[in-house]
């Protein structure tokens, strides 16, 4: 026993010397490594810039103390207090939100998304039953921010933030007052240092804008919300770049600028997109009568269709009335000879193991528990735009036009899917097999290629050196869901040109907001 | 006490334990304190059938029409090899094809991950009637190609690599046995297809921390020249990872937890040296993000001398 002693330890103390040094468990996500924002361009103009939807609006926000007013002088104080013993934690705060505001309200954003993007479970009878916003944290939770509910979010988000900024940029050439580490040389500037007058802070602003739409689009997550913005007027402070009094004005300002927004989502249509049995089964008629097969719901139990109302949702970037002139051709007749060709395009693709295939289309799959694609269009933007030090009003009205625009190409696409009702080729062809889930919702157009086309047209007008390669994915995206079994060739190609077509509206406007490129 | 001993060191691979939702495979020989003697090489071909239609969200248990019965034939093949009498190489390549009998989800098929072990006897002694040993068993597994693994609950496997340590003990009386054995699993990360994922919160990553995971078995049973039965309780449990929400899709992250009640049963030719067949099953009784899995297997042995006249028979 005494020998096997001798022999057992060292071989013990080498295999757990090996079993220690082998496997790497350290990741490094991107999303760390963006560096503090120092804006390339202050933008000092835009307060001239077009807003969405608050050119007439009027709000106020007070007049700020003056520099040696005792309220200001204590403001100052604060910041020392917390500068003379920052904790680790509080560093790591910092840290974080100098990457940028609406950056990482973007991020929480697809947090939330990704977080809800789960559909319900079945009763007992094989009904669903259907989030509630009044109840939002009962089974299932509200909201279940499905694809057309997610691109919508997006966009009142963007879109509230920027016209928040251009707001806030109004108030801050007003009042003219500057950052705590220029106005007290005992005060150090933890972020890069800017000569952007710091009444409103531009970072409460977007923390009050968004996360009162957030309590509307994500009512069950109001304490995560709280503790970001808590957070975030905590950070500014600590880093010397704004007093309390910067933040308080600021997040107030942003209230009342989600207002507006608030009133608006209220009644744009959105609550009233589930629809009924009854318009259900229009669907149905309508698509039969016109001697197609019309679209049933492939899952067990039979889901009723996701948001086949959406088509009314009222749109940013134009009136429900042009939709029709968006509105893609007719796809092939479900009993055409190219309809079936189709199909057995599918069904080959269906057949083809190609591990080139399965990375696109799960590269693209952003379906269930992820930010869906109007989302991965957001890490792609925020991924590029990270290095372009865009100022935090440029960040918004470039997310503003990206997330504007998908939230339209929804609009479209879903309009297209209801209008036509066209079947999956499981549907039709039961030897397909897929290599992702098939979503709830007729096939003509496709969804991703229509939300990549209008974002990839945005983005590549924003970022024009880009241009080529943002169309490249876009088509990817597309192609990912013919790759995986879910869609004809001409779902994919009808939703990219439509897609385009939004997307030029976003464009359009871009060239018009006083922005510049 | 001459005898047991001969049972210890007659039987070679023995099964393997494969593991709903992930197909995660092992050979058995890992888990028991069977050796072969020094020169002795035995190959093995194993043949394993899981299915389960049944499985626990979190803790929620539920089926789910859309997938009906998920199931895979899992084709081994694997050598163990007798370095010493005292410490064996082993190596294991299983071919796996997946199914789900309902919706549309495509199966998958190839070759998963090689598994390669040495098992260590360090102790061996006897104590009163029986003898008493302990092994020691490294084994690590890497993937041989690239299938998709963020692809549950129908990937052939994880593609992770991994590294586990294993400790075992056995007491033999006559021809009965019990034993026990408690693993760490080390984990490498995983590189999926994606670019940020949804855990408890957003990853912006396509590197996945693999919870690491332990196993704790317990196994008793009968042991001849000839036949041999054992029953055998898993328990496997990840030390880290999350649930799935409810009717959320599988994760390659997710803590994933079984316990498992199974049997195994070994005949030897006496006309046929070195010949023998081994079937069995598993069931998992109760499991957390994991499939309910029932298990059967089977699998031929031939056990051979590779130097001349080295046999002690």
């Amino acid at each position: 026993m005494k020998k096997n002693i001798l022999h057992i330890l060292p071989v013990m103390m080498i295999a757990l010397s090996v079993f220690n040094s082998s496997c790497k468990k350290e990741i490094q996500e991107r999303n760390q490594q963006y560096p503090a924002l120092a804006p390339s361009n202050l933008d000092l103009d835009a307060d001239t810039w077009t807003p969405v939807l608050t050119a007439s609006s009027t709000f106020t926000v007070a007049t700020p103390d003056v520099i040696t007013a005792p309220g200001y002088l204590a403001d100052l104080n604060e910041i020392k207090s917390y500068q003379r013993n920052l904790t680790s934690e509080q560093k790591d705060i910092i840290k974080y939100w100098s990457a940028g505001s609406v950056l990482r309200w973007n991020e929480i954003l697809r947090e939330l998304v990704a977080k809800h993007n789960v559909p319900p479970y079945q009763n007992q009878d094989g009904t669903y039953p259907a989030p509630s916003a009044a109840n939002p944290l009962a089974y299932p939770l509200f909201p279940f921010s499905n694809p057309p509910y997610a691109a919508r979010a997006y966009a009142y988000v963007s879109a509230a933030q920027y016209d928040a900024l251009v707001q806030a940029w109004k108030f801050k050439k007003q009042f003219n007052r500057a950052a705590p580490y220029i106005n007290d040389v005992n005060i150090q500037a933890l972020v890069p240092k800017s000569t952007l007058p710091s009444y409103p802070s531009e970072d409460a602003v977007v923390a009050g804008v968004t996360a009162d739409l957030m309590k509307l689009l994500f009512p069950g997550d109001l304490d995560f919300i709280q503790k970001k913005v808590a957070e975030e007027k905590l950070y500014r402070i600590m880093a010397g770049a704004n007093t309390r009094s910067d933040m308080d004005a600021g997040e107030a300002l942003g209230k009342q600028v989600a207002a507006v927004f608030a009133a608006r989502a209220r009644t744009d249509g959105a609550g009233t997109a589930g629809g009924n049995p009854e318009v259900w089964k229009s669907f149905e008629t309508t698509a039969t009568a016109k001697g197609e097969v019309p679209w049933v719901s492939l899952e067990l139990p039979k889901r009723p269709p996701m948001l086949p109302l959406f088509t009314k949702v009222q749109p940013f970037l134009f009136s429900n009335a042009s939709i029709p002139s968006i509105r893609p051709p007719a796809p092939y007749s479900t009993s055409s000879p190219e309809f079936k060709k189709e199909a057995d395009e599918v069904l080959a693709m269906s057949n083809d193991h190609s591990r080139e295939h399965e990375r696109i289309v799960n590269y693209w799959a952003d379906g269930v528990g992820t930010p869906t694609p109007s989302g991965h269009w957001n890490t792609i933007a925020a991924d590029e735009f990270v290095k372009h030090n865009y100022s935090e009003v440029r960040w918004a009205r470039n997310l503003a036009l990206l997330n504007m625009a998908q939230m339209d190409a929804a609009i479209v696409c879903w309009d297209a899917k209801y209008y036509y009702f066209n079947p999956r080729p499981t549907q039709t062809m039961f030897n397909i097999k897929t290599l992702t889930g098939i979503p709830n919702f007729p096939s003509y157009t496709s969804g991703h290629s229509t939300f990549s086309g209008s974002a990839a047209t945005v983005l590549g007008y924003l970022v024009p050196e880009k241009a080529t390669q943002f169309m490249a994915m876009a088509k990817e995206a597309g192609m990912s869901r013919l790759y995986g079994g879910i869609h004809y060739r001409s779902d994919c190609d009808a939703g990219l040109a439509s897609g385009i077509k939004v997307g030029e509206f976003a464009v359009n406007r871009a060239k018009t907001d006083g922005a510049g490129k | 006490m001459k005898h047991s001993l001969q049972y210890i060191t007659r039987y070679c691979l023995a099964v393997l334990v494969c593991a709903a939702f992930t197909n995660t495979v092992s050979a058995q020989t890992e888990t028991d304190a069977l050796m072969i003697p020094k020169n002795y090489f035995c190959a093995a071909g194993v043949y394993t059938h899981n299915s389960w239609d049944h499985y626990w969200e979190g803790t929620f248990k539920r089926d789910n029409a859309n997938l009906g019965t998920v199931s895979s034939n899992i084709y081994a093949v694997g050598g163990n090899y007798g370095l010493s009498n005292r410490v064996n190489l082993l190596f294991m390549i299983p071919y796996i094809k997946s199914n789900a009998s309902a919706g549309t989800l495509r199966g998958q098929r190839g070759v998963q991950d090689i598994n390669l072990a040495v098992k260590w006897m360090a102790v061996k002694q006897e104590i009163g009637t029986g003898l008493f040993s302990v092994h020691a068993i490294l084994s690590g597994s890497i993937p041989l190609n690239n299938y998709e693994a963020d692809f549950l609950p129908l990937s052939l496997g994880m593609q992770s690599k991994s590294i586990a340590l294993r400790g075992l003990v056995n007491y033999q009386v006559g021809r009965f046995f019990i034993a026990g054995a408690g693993q760490f699993v080390r984990k490498d990360n995983v590189t999926i297809d994606r670019d940020a994922y949804y855990t408890t919160e957003m990853h912006y990553t396509n590197q996945v921390a693999m919870p690491n995971v332990t196993n704790f078995l317990v196994s008793s049973g009968y042991r001849s020249l000839r036949f041999n039965a054992e029953a055998v309780l898993t328990k496997m449990t990840s030390t880290s990872g999350f649930d799935i929400t409810k009717n959320n899709m599988p994760f390659i992250s997710n803590k994933m937890n079984a316990l498992a009640a199974g049997a195994v049963f070994k005949y030897s030719f006496s006309k046929l040296e070195g010949l023998e067949l081994t079937a069995g099953g598993n069931y998992v009784l109760q499991g957390r993000n994991y499939g309910q899995n029932t298990s059967f297997f089977g699998g031929v042995y031939y056990v051979f001398s590779v130097k001349k006249d080295k046999s002690e028979k």
